[in-house]
């Protein structure tokens, strides 16, 4: 399988602590990757790398490279901005911008870019990346309404359709349903495994049914340390380290 | 690439349903074999039996993994947990068919003992009772699963009748003793045959109304 990403022994410390312990991951190519571990794993920052979202983080270092289709995300040539746009991200808690009508949320992303578009072409992938989000039914007769009007679970739907809407290559998640009810996790879960085939995505997760119900891929951290990255059937059937069979059964700790 | 969980589901339900056709036809050709001396067809029947049991591994695997990564709850916890059972007893009945072949094997290379009556009728009605067991999990239907159950007491007394029948030759001639022991041989594997069908009827009714009907005497 093609891989779109490359980590090679990454490490990474906040000051004097390090977080991330020569993390080496592939990332395969339009396919749903979970990374899970308990809190303080170095599941957040280790995704979060992958976009550069620490550049500004007060004592960040890092050492090792993360190649994105070959090209290391560090080297002069690559503009951080330009990768963000290729690498979009969906936080924990929905952040649609407050003052921002539905349709210009998405639409927001579109027209930062920089790029000549037509408001015909600008609505036609407005309704594209809500539709991909399975928001569209929901919200085409609101579109003017504001972002905060609606519900948790279509914020948080909104703000993947304003991520799809740049058309990256890959979507990091970091925790995107921990702030949603039961039902409409289930719609985000639906979601996901309807982009992939078309995305490659990364989600972080601590819950690992939430990680067996939608991966492909499975990682598990502890302690700065990937411990073992597998088929997520053969994870929660069958985990190699003993560590990662404690974690899923609860016996952690 | 991963699929969605409602088609995960039809898709072991699709594996249940090929592998009940298997063992279907396996019963069927093999008492056809039997009736009609031919070894030609025995051998076709052997030959199925590696389908079978890839799929008995391929069904345990899939059912495995549902409950691993779905975490699957009420009627979807009870449907795989059915599919687990029913693929035993499919895989069991498949092994019963072959035991038939082995017996065929023998009755063919020695001459008819006596014209096949009651074994046939023993053979059709397992075999009726096998393919309602499997229509009344592919939709669900208890009342189905209910009705087939009874009939097993029509295989079992068909099972009294042929040994009856087979002791009057044995003790009015030895010498048709080992034919008519291969006889009783069939006759017992198709008993169990009806056995397992009223197990995979269980574990629909299960399914369906998540209520447990085993070892409870004559249904209610």
């Amino acid at each position: 399988m093609e891989n779109v990403f490359e980590i090679r022994n990454l490490s990474s410390w906040f000051g004097d602590h390090q977080v991330l312990k020569k993390i080496r991951m592939d990332i395969a190519k339009n396919s749903v990757t979970s990374v899970m571990g308990p809190s303080g794993c170095g599941k957040s920052t280790f995704i979060r790398c992958l976009n550069r979202m620490h550049d500004m983080t007060p004592g960040f270092r890092m050492e090792g490279e993360i190649l994105l289709d070959g090209t290391n995300i560090h080297s002069e040539k690559v503009d951080p901005v330009y990768l963000r746009r290729r690498v979009g991200m969906v936080f924990q808690q929905p952040n649609p911008f407050p003052r921002m009508s539905v349709f210009e949320n998405v639409a927001v992303g579109l027209k930062l870019n920089g790029r000549k578009l037509s408001r015909a072409d600008i609505f036609g992938k407005v309704e594209r990346s809500l539709a991909m989000a399975a928001l569209w039914n929901e919200v085409k007769d609101h579109l003017n309404q504001p972002g905060a009007s609606l519900s948790g679970g279509q914020q948080q739907r909104l703000c993947i359709a304003r991520a799809l809407a740049v058309e990256p290559e890959v979507l990091l998640m970091d925790e995107p349903c921990s702030a949603l009810d039961p039902m409409s996790t289930a719609k985000i879960e639906e979601l996901i495994e309807d982009l992939s085939g078309k995305y490659t995505i990364a989600v972080v997760t601590h819950n690992m049914q939430q990680a067996a119900r939608i991966s492909d891929q499975v990682a598990f951290f502890l302690m700065g340390e990937l411990i073992e990255m597998d088929k997520s059937g053969k994870i929660f059937t069958n985990p190699s380290d003993k560590r990662t069979e404690e974690y899923i059964t609860g016996r952690f700790g | 690439m991963k699929k969605h969980y409602s088609e995960q589901l039809a898709g072991l339900r699709e594996q249940v349903l090929r592998m009940g056709g298997l063992v279907e036809q396996m019963n069927r050709k093999v008492i056809q074999a039997l009736v009609e001396r031919n070894a030609a067809i025995l051998a076709e029947v052997r030959s199925m039996e590696t389908q079978v049991n890839q799929l008995h591994i391929e069904i345990d695997e899939a059912c495995i993994e549902l409950i691993a990564l779905r975490q699957p709850a009420a009627v979807d916890l009870r449907f795989i947990a059915a599919a687990m059972k029913i693929n035993t007893d499919m895989e069991r009945i498949g092994d019963q068919a072959i035991n038939i072949v082995e017996r065929a094997e023998v009755l063919l290379s020695v001459p008819t003992l006596k014209p096949l009556i009651d074994i046939p009728r023993m053979a059709d009605i397992a075999q009726e009772m096998l393919k309602a067991s499997l229509d009344a999990f592919v939709t669900g239907d208890d009342e189905l699963a209910y009705r087939t159950i009874l009939r097993d007491d029509e295989v079992d007394q068909l099972k009294d009748q042929v040994f009856r029948e087979l002791l009057t030759f044995m003790m009015s001639d030895p010498t048709t003793i080992p034919r008519a022991m291969e006889l009783i041989l069939v006759s017992r594997h198709l008993e169990r045959i009806g056995d397992h069908a009223t197990n995979i009827c269980e574990d629909v009714i299960f399914m369906v109304k998540g209520k447990d009907v085993r070892h409870q005497g004559p249904l209610a």
